[in-house]
């Protein structure tokens, strides 16, 4: 690319695109820290949105509003059944902590560090040229089922191995009622 | 588009989503009296009540704001703007007329109203717990799961229209649209209209509200301006719900005269449809929350399934 990709005098949308990190950084710092069930599983909703809205600033508007569908509409509200079930209480629920902050933060942190590396070693010298959309739903599905096909099989085989284990593992064995 | 185009538009979205809401309310006031042998609201505003739910609306201000003292306050607070908006958002994308008659053209616009349609009920969830009230909770436990249940068969029949138009943009939908879509894709309509009116909880899919039941489900402990937005979200839904069943499988804006009175046939559908929304409110019994279930994974999923079948046969045969 010819000059005027710097970091400095960034464009307007490079400091939303800051702005909307730091707000989906938070949100994922809270979901983790709150003590409450429920308030965790809505600041799961913050950071989920918020990278939908990343995505939009990228122009990868498909991608976007697939992840408000499953995860905003699906996940977290099973993620929210699941937590009405097991009568989630309003408060803080200290029982729920395992103890293993700790372990957790060295975990969090070594795998963000080897995530961050990675990403900023592999598309360092990248850039987006947002005047031309590039998520548009046309070119996505062709990619995926023309180049990307084999990988979205296996996946698929993934997750229906993962249902029937999960129907499997929640059936109650005989005499054990 | 400059800036004047962006506000007027906007400004057209925010009318189309204070009036209707209220048009359809007050239709279901009058056709559910008239369906009853009873003649409705007829003093407000003098000429046959036209003015109640203006006198409603005064009402719902001027009640007490009341927060149970062992809610979680802030979600509580929150839950009714988190249910309503999202509809605003959605009104943004649905066509009215041709010539780009349509507040914004959005490459994936089916996937952008299902799946902002879907946030809505977060707002239900979130009331439903923070309410501290039993009855709320069983409420929003049947809000979930019924939403898990009638999410897929929406996708599936909106999913069989895409099919057949080859896009997914709302407006290039109504752009390859023939006559002869309205009685192949009859089926998916049929399932997309009814899990529709079950993803809003209206009868006869309103276990998660039921009144006589469990006093209104998430909304029981709501009261005064917070719980006319609960209200509000059900009549948008309604709106939404009606005019995205005419645009994906009733042709939208398409009829005699298209390019002069488009947008009268498009809001002609979504009036017919909403209509028969609160027909099925009179004319059905309340399902039982299992009824619900049932109907979802063995009637509608099947016949959705089906009908992409029909889809992808048709579509390779003809092209």
């Amino acid at each position: 690319m010819t000059g005027g990709n710097a970091y400095l005098s960034p464009s307007g949308q490079e400091i939303v695109f800051v702005l909307v990190g730091l707000v989906v950084l938070g949100g994922a710092v809270l979901c983790v820290t709150s003590r409450q069930l429920v308030h965790a599983a809505l600041w799961l909703v913050v950071a989920l949105g918020g990278l939908a809205v990343q995505y939009l600033l990228l122009t990868a508007e498909f991608v976007a509003w697939v992840q408000v569908l499953i995860y905003l509409g699906s996940v977290v509200v099973l993620l929210l059944f699941g937590l009405m079930l097991t009568k989630a209480p309003i408060g803080p629920s200290p029982d729920a902590d395992s103890r293993n902050r700790p372990v957790a933060f060295v975990v969090a942190l070594a795998a963000a560090a080897t995530l961050v590396t990675l990403v900023v070693d592999a598309f360092r010298t990248a850039w987006i040229d947002l005047d031309t959309p590039h998520g548009e739903s046309g070119p996505i599905g062709s990619s995926l089922f023309r180049v990307w096909v084999l990988p979205f099989e296996a996946l698929s085989v993934l997750l229906l191995a993962a249902l029937i284990g999960a129907i499997v593992v929640s059936r109650k064995r005989d005499g054990e009622s | 588009m400059d800036v004047a185009d962006v506000a007027v538009r906007l400004l057209a979205v925010l009318l189309a989503f204070l009036l209707l809401p209220l048009l359809v309310g007050q239709g279901e006031h009058k056709v559910m009296a008239h369906m009853q042998g009873r003649v409705g609201p007829m003093h407000a505003g003098g000429f046959h009540g036209w003015a109640q739910l203006v006198a409603d609306g005064v009402k719902f201000v001027q009640k007490e704001d009341t927060i149970p003292a062992g809610a979680d306050r802030r979600i509580f607070q929150l839950a009714p703007a988190v249910a309503l908006i999202p509809y605003l958002v959605v009104i943004v994308a649905i066509p009215l007329g041709p010539d780009g008659m349509v507040g914004q053209v959005l490459d994936a616009g089916i996937f952008f109203v299902l799946a902002v349609l879907g946030v809505g009920v977060l707002g239900s969830l979130m009331a439903g717990w923070a309410s501290a009230n039993k009855y709320s909770l069983l409420g929003g436990l049947r809000t979930a799961a019924q939403l898990m249940a009638y999410e897929l068969p929406l996708l599936l029949s909106a999913a069989s229209v895409a099919m057949a138009a080859g896009t997914l943009s709302l407006t290039g939908i109504l752009g390859a649209f023939e006559w002869w879509w309205v009685p192949w894709q009859l089926i998916g309509g049929l399932v997309f209209f009814t899990a529709g009116l079950a993803e809003l909880q209206r009868p006869p899919f309103d276990a998660p509200i039921a009144p006589e039941e469990i006093v209104f489900g998430a909304y029981t402990e709501y009261s005064g301006l917070r719980f006319a937005f609960f209200l509000l979200a059900e009549y948008a839904g309604i709106v939404v719900v009606s005019a995205l069943t005419a645009v994906l499988f009733l042709g939208g804006w398409h009829g005699p005269f298209a390019d002069q009175l488009g947008w009268l046939w498009m809001l002609l559908k979504t009036a017919a449809l909403c209509f028969v929304v609160i027909w099925a409110r009179v004319a059905w019994p309340r399902l039982r929350a299992d009824q619900i279930q049932q109907f979802a994974w063995t009637v509608l999923v099947p016949l959705a399934l089906a009908q992409i079948a029909l889809t992808g046969v048709v579509k390779v045969v003809t092209s």
